[in-house]
């Protein structure tokens, strides 16, 4: 089969490292040969895949090395479990420096090093929340990631985030082959979240490829820097990244995405119970006013 | 103070009294410098051996790169495509530098533009100035083809080509058809050598890429040349020369000898020459593609060979006797057609001079700086010659290039003393010239500060500097020599040879002193 190379987007916090690493063991699992790309300054995209708190990552690798013309594939690429390829592109500190260029150098690094080898299946990329600069849109460009899937949850926010992903993947998807391939949601518990997640995915042409609920079998592994796969096979929550696992793999539903606006979006959130009607009546005025 | 009758330039004009006493003033009430014992002192401690030690160990700091950036590797690159406009996505600064550069070495006007990104385009993207980039320069300059390349401003904020581009041609800006080959080019990583090498492959994946079907090794019967980073405008031509009087097919890929050495006779060729498309298109046709600087060229030996199936030969730049030899033989292996009377007699000319000139070069020193497969080829002639390269520096050569130059130099006694310098720069050789005196250095014109420097020291410290590489901005029309192939190992054998002579008579002419051994014959 040929390599199918998908990245991950999502708000901040919403669990894409911890979705991506438990989906793709469970891919590993049922013997895909995977690849992680980490796209993200934290570095913490393969930590429950190695075991370890956090893999060095290749800019990390280069600093040391002097350049990153002086690094070989062996010094980045770590094994871990189901014999997963993992890579971490790393970056600054906060408020320094430049994270969207080491995510540029990561990827270019580990074309020109051949790691995209005949013999991987899937390329996963975990990209840092919003696509907020031109280096985090690089998994997306021409020749790599072809499938993107957001992360999100029944939250406002999330689905805000969402939905401004899907206009950054328009813009590639007009130019290119990109295709937004569905949303995960991440279960937060919210009222109604599957319904909501199905109603903004239809509204943004695509699906809501797997509803993963919350369980606390997730942190329990994620102490012992595990996935559940890995840790609790029997557990129901494994089953659930199983089901993601096998969806994404049969997935055929790659679409550009037509994102909604900011008023259909709070339409949606008004008619599922989650925004309150706007009383316009009392925007701008004072207390007194008010009272009056 | 200047007369109008008898203007002359600052120098020797700042030599003359008034000059000096107003300089002078300017110096003692204005700069707040150190006195001139404290400079000397200094001065005199850079050329020592406890410096060069601390020297070499800077860790942070580049003083003086015997390199340049990628992007003025792919503007030279892309001039050598006919009717060819260089399109530079990123600061307007940038580019003014290419072609300034350019035109101080070749000495003519270089076509080459900017979409001249500012703040707005850094925090907004670039996407708008390439689309109005593109339509305004295909506007104006009329080309048949533009090739983009990046400046540092644009690969730090992620810019991507091939989106932008395809964008601008969905948008109607430019006509889907019109060919816009490109190359990511960050300044910030590899040199000018790695820009030719992502331009050039951007440009075969553009035209060959996607229409392989039909096309295999052999069907034109041409081979591929495929020159690299060339700034001789004669090695250009020596190449044509020698495989035309073999009567080989070929096609030179990009070759800008023609619109950088235009003539003077009223007519302004923004264009001239170069490789056109169809003999791109054709290229994988050919039998097979020579790299004449396999070291700088590995991006496009990737292409070469996965996408057109040529079994690129393993040869060296075609630089002095031996590797012209090996050069030829493979051409003629490949193509079938035998090495011609003519360049036998061109090779047995080469030969006679050698011997002629042995005898003063035989044991010479000599410190070289360069591009990596340029030192290479020099240090290599030079072992021929019985010349002894002492100190070989690439900026811009890897680990693969140390161990392949240490294998060069291991094979012979002038060479086995050679001290190898990848990633140092000309402070580093700076150093070397002082404390490991050779009796020559050959590089670019930025040499001239070292041996300004060395002669500040002492007559017998000073280390003449002769001039082969790129860039020559202080001598004139060196640009159109020759350096590969018989011809060109001839043209530096007289320069080499000239230099030795020229400084051989400089030391013996002191009257009653030296003159003894001040010559007429040589």
């Amino acid at each position: 089969m040929a390599l199918r190379q998908c990245a991950i987007y999502g708000k901040g916090g919403i669990g894409k490292s911890t979705t991506t690493q438990n989906l793709v063991a469970a891919l590993a699992e049922s013997g895909k040969k995977v690849m992680i790309v980490g796209c993200d300054p934290k570095a913490d995209s393969t930590r429950l895949i190695l075991h370890s708190k956090a893999q060095n990552s290749v800019m990390e690798l280069a600093a040391e090395a002097g350049s990153v013309e002086d690094l070989e594939l062996e010094d980045v690429l770590s094994v871990g479990y189901g014999g997963i390829k993992c890579v971490e592109s790393g970056g600054p500190e906060p408020g320094v420096g430049c994270a969207g260029r080491g995510v540029i150098t990561a990827i270019n690094f580990l074309e020109e090093e051949g790691a995209y080898d005949d013999e991987l299946d899937f390329v996963f990329y975990d990209v840092l929340g919003d696509v907020v600069c031109g280096g985090f849109a690089m998994p997306i460009r021409e020749n790599k990631a072809q499938e993107i899937y957001i992360v999100c949850s029944g939250e406002m926010m999330a689905m805000y985030a969402a939905n401004n992903i899907a206009k950054g993947i328009v813009k590639y998807a007009n130019s290119g082959s990109v295709r937004l391939a569905g949303l995960i949601c991440n279960s937060r518990q919210t009222d109604r979240e599957d319904e909501l997640i199905i109603a903004l995915a239809q509204k943004m042409g695509t699906q809501m490829i797997h509803f993963i609920p919350r369980a606390n079998s997730v942190q329990h592994a994620e102490i012992r820097r595990m996935t559940v796969i890995e840790y609790d096979p029997t557990n129901p929550q494994a089953d659930e990244y199983r089901q993601l696992a096998s969806k994404i793999v049969n997935n055929k539903n790659f679409v550009i995405p037509t994102p909604i606006t900011m008023d259909e979006l709070e339409e949606l959130l008004m008619e599922f119970g989650i925004m309150e009607v706007e009383d316009e009546s009392i925007i701008g005025k004072k207390a007194a006013e008010l009272a009056a | 103070m200047q007369k109008v009758d008898d203007i002359k330039p600052c120098y020797p004009l700042f030599r003359q009294d008034e000059y000096k006493e107003s300089l002078g003033n300017k110096q003692d009430q204005f700069e707040e410098r150190h006195g001139k014992d404290v400079v000397q002192d200094t001065f005199t401690w850079t050329t020592t051996a406890e410096y060069r030690d601390l020297n070499f160990k800077r860790e942070a700091l580049t003083v003086n790169p015997a390199k340049a950036c990628q992007p003025l590797g792919a503007v030279l690159c892309a001039l050598g495509f006919e009717k060819t406009l260089p399109y530079v996505h990123g600061s307007q600064g940038c580019v003014a530098y290419f072609r300034t550069y350019f035109n101080r070495h070749f000495r003519e006007p270089v076509a080459c533009v900017s979409d001249s990104m500012t703040e707005d385009a850094a925090v907004f993207g670039g996407q708008k100035n390439m689309i109005d980039g593109l339509e305004n320069a295909k506007a104006l300059y009329k080309p048949d083809m533009i090739a983009v390349s990046t400046t540092c401003m644009a690969e730090v904020i992620g810019d991507d080509l091939n989106a932008f581009i395809l964008n601008t041609k969905k948008a109607g800006n430019i006509p889907d058809d019109f060919p816009t080959p490109y190359a990511h080019t960050p300044s910030f990583v590899g040199s000018h050598v790695t820009g030719w090498d992502n331009m050039f492959e951007g440009v075969m994946r553009y035209f060959t890429l996607n229409t392989m079907e039909g096309k295999a090794p052999g069907q034109n019967g041409k081979i591929n040349i495929v020159p690299g980073f060339e700034t001789y405008l004669g090695n250009y031509r020596v190449i044509h020369r020698m495989l035309d009087e073999m009567g080989v097919a070929h096609t030179m890929l990009s070759d800008p000898a023609e619109v950088l050495d235009t003539p003077a006779d009223g007519k302004f060729r923004m264009y001239a020459g170069g490789t056109t498309q169809d003999e791109v298109k054709d290229a994988p046709n050919a039998h097979n593609t020579f790299l004449l600087q396999p070291m700088q060229l590995e991006k496009t030996k990737k292409l070469v060979e996965g996408t057109w199936n040529h079994e690129v030969p393993k040869l060296n730049i075609p630089m002095g006797l031996e590797w012209t030899d090996e050069w030829l033989m493979k051409v003629a292996e490949v193509t079938g057609k035998p090495i011609p009377a003519s360049l036998v007699l061109e090779r047995g000319r080469l030969v006679d001079m050698i011997t002629d000139s042995h005898t003063w070069l035989h044991g010479k020193k000599f410190g070289l700086y360069g591009d990596p497969d340029f030192v290479m080829g020099m240090a290599k002639f030079l072992t021929e010659l019985g010349a002894e390269p002492t100190h070989i520096l690439c900026n811009n050569g890897s680990k693969k290039w140390n161990k392949a130059m240490r294998a060069v130099m291991d094979e012979t006694p002038y060479g086995r003393d050679a001290k190898l310098y990848p990633g140092a720069d000309l402070w580093h050789f700076r150093s070397l010239m002082f404390t490991e005196k050779p009796d020559f250095m050959i590089g670019n014109s930025y040499g001239k500060f070292i041996q300004r420097d060395t002669l500040h020291k002492g007559k017998e410290f000073e280390v003449p500097l002769i001039r082969i590489g790129f860039p020559i901005f202080d001598r004139h029309h060196l640009h159109r020599a020759t350096t590969l192939g018989y011809e060109g190992a001839m043209q530096v054998l007289t320069t080499l040879v000239n230099s030795v002579l020229e400084r051989l008579d400089e030391e013996t002419r002191g009257m009653g002193t030296t003159d003894y051994n001040h010559d007429l014959v040589r």
